[in-house]
This record gives C-alpha cells, sequence and structure tokens, in this order.
C-alpha cells in the first residue's frame, strides 16, 4: 500500500495508523500539524487515523527557533 | 497623519495606509521573528498590534533582535514598544507580559486579524498554528531559521489561503546551527511580506 508523503511516494503495510508512520519515520507527533487529502487533522485523531491507499499527506513540521 | 505615516504615505498612497491602520497584528512571542517582524510591520504602516511575551532582554538576544544595550533586563513587550513608538509615536499596542500557553492563546489573540507565530519552542508553535486555523485570521508561522549559509532555502510556502509558513522546514536553532541575525531576519522580513502583500490584495479585492 502506498501513501504519499510530503510529495513523496511511501510503501506502508495495511492496517498503519498515521502515529505509527509518523514514529517509523522518526517525526515527532507533538510537532507537527498534518493534514490528510487537505483536510487538517486534529493531534488527537493520529492514533486513530488508520491510512488508506493513495491518501495524500503533509506532514508541517515545527522546529525549535523563534 | 504624523510625519512618519505622510512619510510611508509616500509609497503607500494615504487610502491603502489608511486600511492597513485598520488591521489589528497579533505577535506572539517578540524574540528574534516576533520583534524584527514587528519593526517591518510598523515601517510598512500597520498600526494597531498586540504583543506577547514574558520574557526579558538578555544579551545573548543582541545577535539578532530588534533591542539596545541599554535594554538589556527589560520586559521585551516593553522594550519593544518603545522601539516601535521611536519610529511612530502613534501606534496602537496591546501589550501582553504573559507566558503564551494553550490555555491563554485563544484570548490574548482574540481581537486579531492576522497572527505571527513568533515562538522559540516547537510545541508551542505547533500548538499556535493548530489553535488558529479553524478561524478566518491569516496566520504566518516560520519553521528552520536556524545557522548560516544558504539562505535562499528560507522560502514562503503557502499552505492555504490563511496559512502561510516561512522557513527551510527543518533546520533547528542548536549549538550546530545557532540562531543568527541575517538568516533570523529574512525569516522575519518574509513573514511581514506575507502579511502586507496579503493586505494589500484584499485592499483591492474589497474594492476600497
Amino acid at each position: 500500500m502506498t501513501v504519499v508523503l510530503n510529495g513523496k511516494n511511501v510503501d506502508i503495510s495495511e492496517g498503519m495508523t498515521l502515529l505509527g508512520l509518523l514514529e517509523s519515520r522518526g517525526i515527532s507527533s507533538e510537532t507537527v500539524v498534518v493534514e490528510l487529502n487537505r483536510e487538517i487533522l486534529s493531534a488527537d485523531a493520529f492514533v486513530s487515523t488508520i491510512l488508506g491507499d493513495g491518501d495524500l499527506l503533509e506532514v508541517l513540521r515545527f522546529v525549535g527557533g523563534g | 497623519m504624523n510625519l512618519t505615516e505622510q512619510g510611508i504615505a509616500v509609497f503607500l498612497g494615504e487610502k491603502r495606509l489608511a486600511y492597513l491602520q485598520t488591521i489589528t497584528v497579533g505577535i506572539g512571542g517578540v524574540g528574534g521573528l516576533g520583534s524584527n517582524c514587528a519593526m517591518h510591520l510598523v515601517r510598512s504602516g500597520f498600526k494597531r498590534f498586540v504583543l506577547a511575551d514574558f520574557d526579558r532582554v538578555d544579551e545573548s538576544n543582541l545577535n539578532r533582535q530588534a533591542y539596545q544595550l541599554d535594554q538589556v533586563g527589560q520586559l521585551k513587550v516593553m522594550a519593544l514598544s518603545r522601539n516601535l513608538m521611536a519610529v511612530n509615536p502613534d501606534i496602537d499596542l496591546d501589550i501582553r507580559t504573559v507566558e503564551v500557553t494553550p490555555d491563554n492563546m485563544s484570548a490574548i489573540f482574540m481581537d486579531c486579524d492576522v497572527v505571527i507565530e513568533a515562538f522559540d519552542d516547537p510545541f508551542v508553535k505547533k500548538t499556535f498554528v493548530e489553535m488558529f486555523l479553524p478561524t478566518d485570521k491569516l496566520i504566518v508561522s516560520a519553521s528552520g531559521i536556524g545557522g548560516t549559509g544558504n539562505a535562499d532555502a528560507i522560502v514562503t510556502r503557502r499552505i492555504r489561503d490563511n496559512f502561510y509558513m516561512i522557513g527551510d522546514m527543518e533546520t533547528e536553532c542548536s549549538v550546530e546551527n545557532p540562531p543568527f541575525s541575517p538568516k533570523v531576519s529574512i525569516a522575519a522580513a518574509k513573514q511581514a511580506d506575507v502579511v502586507l502583500r496579503y493586505y494589500l490584495d484584499r485592499f483591492v479585492a474589497e474594492g476600497k
């Protein structure tokens, strides 16, 4: 199964959650805003959101510094 | 119109300046991003601001933030107020000497048309954006402004009509990539540019 993460195809296993994908790529779920199929997802929904084939994910990372 | 505003109107025209002066800009955090962005916005003609920060000016801030040596130890919001008013004494400031948290950010910036995310902490940055995304406020955030070199990697991304992100999206400020004046100022200036462009377009769209 393939999702599009920030414009790149990524193979994932069936049933993977959004939180699982973020963790597998070392991305802290605490400091990202995620768009799934162009809708912004609340952070509470990361754990219960199961990804589907062809999902478009835009993960906006916030890094320290201001 | 005071003399500064007459000078600004040379480039904007009086009607466009009058329009920009109706917009309320909230700035969350007045460190490297927020202090420099505020200065650009005052020079651009904006007049109404909400400034929120709990911190005091430290000598280590002088490498990039819009403060002066004699302001070390002062509250940043107070020092910035003086510096902005030295440019335009008639600006309208709402000063909040408070640590911006998920619990208070909504109330602090309630009356703002635009909110500038200029915090240091990545969790606060993200929470701020998440808080205001469902609103019709313009949100201008920054992520990835540390270090030197490749300054063109600091880009403006339009995520949606009311949400822009500035930065290289990856270079965290750290021991290896400290925050230095050039790149921090570039990001702050780009944040201000988004706000200015957005409202000049709105001025045209609203047929003023």
